[in-house]
């Protein structure tokens, strides 16, 4: 794309030029990026097939006792756990189930954070509105946010399903007691690992829906 | 697997031009909200120790043209997540050009039509995969949030040249130019019009008074293609 008037350009040439080849780099970085999260979701998902079924089934048999989510997390974490209950309360097809976010009402979040701690802005909004029917669900990219480590205890204690979605390796989350499943997210990329956490929110929201008439089919045959 | 690598790139070098330049990025997702506050978090509040942060914001509103058109300036960024039939989403991407914002339009499912923004950057659901019950599975299964993943990486990227991000961005205005002349036409929103064929308009250069004469229906909201301090037609 040489041409004669070239020179009188020089800067604006050698600009464009360059980002150009920027914009080449960046494309080529994102479709690696793309790959990369694929290959990750796809082993991740495989690696967990019978981990998250074995959790919807859990998770089912609450909802059918009249129990509800309650979902958590910081951050990025938080706006998963928040999309995740969205899946739940307005699902795209299938049956609603009562979940929540609770990270949703900033009034209830920055009483708690201002008065209490913010370690303790989800475990004290268990022990409020929680009971031994309900599910406990919370993302953690690292697996050690304390105000989740505080949550599931306070959740274990009153008999809640407590359900975590970590990274890495799982971290604190892996082998507290307080934390029945933990679907770990095996990378160490907080990014990646995000978007497979979604991935087995969905997954795991997929199963429960597939589970749900199974069980009314089943409780209706036991009335009769 | 559908590629969106080349507009991601355009997008994210654009938006990386707009920071340099004091911009903010407004992100709003109607129908999705939890998404535009994942995306203005990453900004502020970046995962890798170090990276600079980056004014973002996300504003919870069914109405999103409304509760931005105070708070963007000439300049702003918005961004939004949204499905390509997005009513509310068309409304704000088509005024924020009045307000002299770019406009990036993220989602995935049906696409919106061609120059509803700037930028748009979508995941085109492959037909018979996943679930044939939900229109835009990539919303909640973690690939929407994989774009504005690599956005941001990109857009920090981009800061690594700072030699590129001098460059002026690309003007918005496509194709609306006067169709007699063609010579520019500017997209403005009324403020106010009056009954003597004059209105107040609000374009990405500021405020400014015009001539009605041609358009004389003009009310409050209305968006107007300007041509030599006239209105010449209204815009859809």
């Amino acid at each position: 794309m040489s041409d004669a008037t070239d020179f009188l350009y020089p800067f604006i040439e050698a600009d464009e030029r360059d980002a150009g080849s920027l914009l080449t780099d960046l494309a080529h970085s994102a479709r690696a990026k793309q790959q990369a999260s694929a290959e990750l979701r796809r082993t991740t998902l495989e690696r967990s097939a019978d981990a998250i079924e074995l959790v919807a089934i859990a998770i089912t048999e609450r909802l059918q006792r009249g129990g509800r989510l309650f979902m958590f997390g910081n951050g990025g974490s938080s706006t998963d756990a928040a999309s995740l209950a969205a899946l739940f309360i307005h699902p795209p097809w299938g049956q609603p189930q009562p979940a929540r976010n609770l990270v949703a009402d900033s009034a209830v979040l920055t009483a708690l954070g201002n008065d209490v701690g913010f370690d303790l802005v989800f475990s004290r909004q268990l022990i409020a509105h929680a009971d031994q029917r309900d599910v406990a669900i919370g993302l953690s990219t690292s697996g050690n946010s304390r105000n989740l480590l505080h949550a599931f205890s306070d959740a274990a204690a009153r008999g809640l399903l407590t359900i975590g979605i970590a990274g890495y390796s799982g971290g604190e989350m892996a082998s507290s007691p307080n934390v029945q499943h933990c679907l770990i997210v095996d990378a160490d990329s907080v990014h990646r690992i995000q978007e497979t956490q979604a991935a087995i929110g969905f997954a795991l929201w997929n199963a429960v829906q597939a589970c749900l008439p199974l069980i009314d089919r089943s409780e209706h045959g036991a009335r009769r | 697997m559908a590629d969106f690598g080349e507009p991601l790139a355009v997008a994210a070098l654009s938006l990386a031009r707009r920071f340099a330049d004091g911009a903010t990025l407004w992100c709003t997702a109607p129908e999705w909200p939890e998404h535009a506050r994942h995306v203005a978090v990453e900004f502020v509040h970046p995962v890798l120790v170090g990276k600079r942060a980056f004014p973002a914001v996300s504003l919870d509103s069914s109405d999103p043209a409304t509760a931005l058109r105070s708070l963007v300036r000439s300049g702003d960024v918005v961004l939004a997540i949204s499905p390509g039939d997005s009513l509310p989403t068309a409304a704000v991407m088509r005024r924020a050009r009045a307000w002299g914002a770019t406009t990036v339009w993220m989602g995935a499912g049906s696409r919106p039509a061609v120059r509803a923004a700037d930028h748009i950057v979508w995941i085109d659901e492959d037909t018979g995969q996943v679930a044939d019950e939900i229109a835009t599975p990539a919303a909640y299964d973690g690939r929407l949030v994989l774009l504005y993943h690599v956005l941001w990486e990109l857009t920090h990227v981009c800061f690594e040249h700072p030699g590129l991000l001098e460059v002026r961005a690309e003007t918005d205005c496509g194709d609306d130019v006067c169709m007699t002349c063609s010579d520019e036409g500017r997209i403005g929103e009324v403020i106010s019009a009056d009954h003597h064929g004059r209105a107040r308009v609000r374009t990405a250069a500021g405020i400014e008074t015009i001539d009605t004469t041609i358009v004389p229906t003009l009310v409050p909201g209305d968006l107007v293609l300007i041509h030599a301090g006239a209105a010449i037609s209204e815009v859809p």
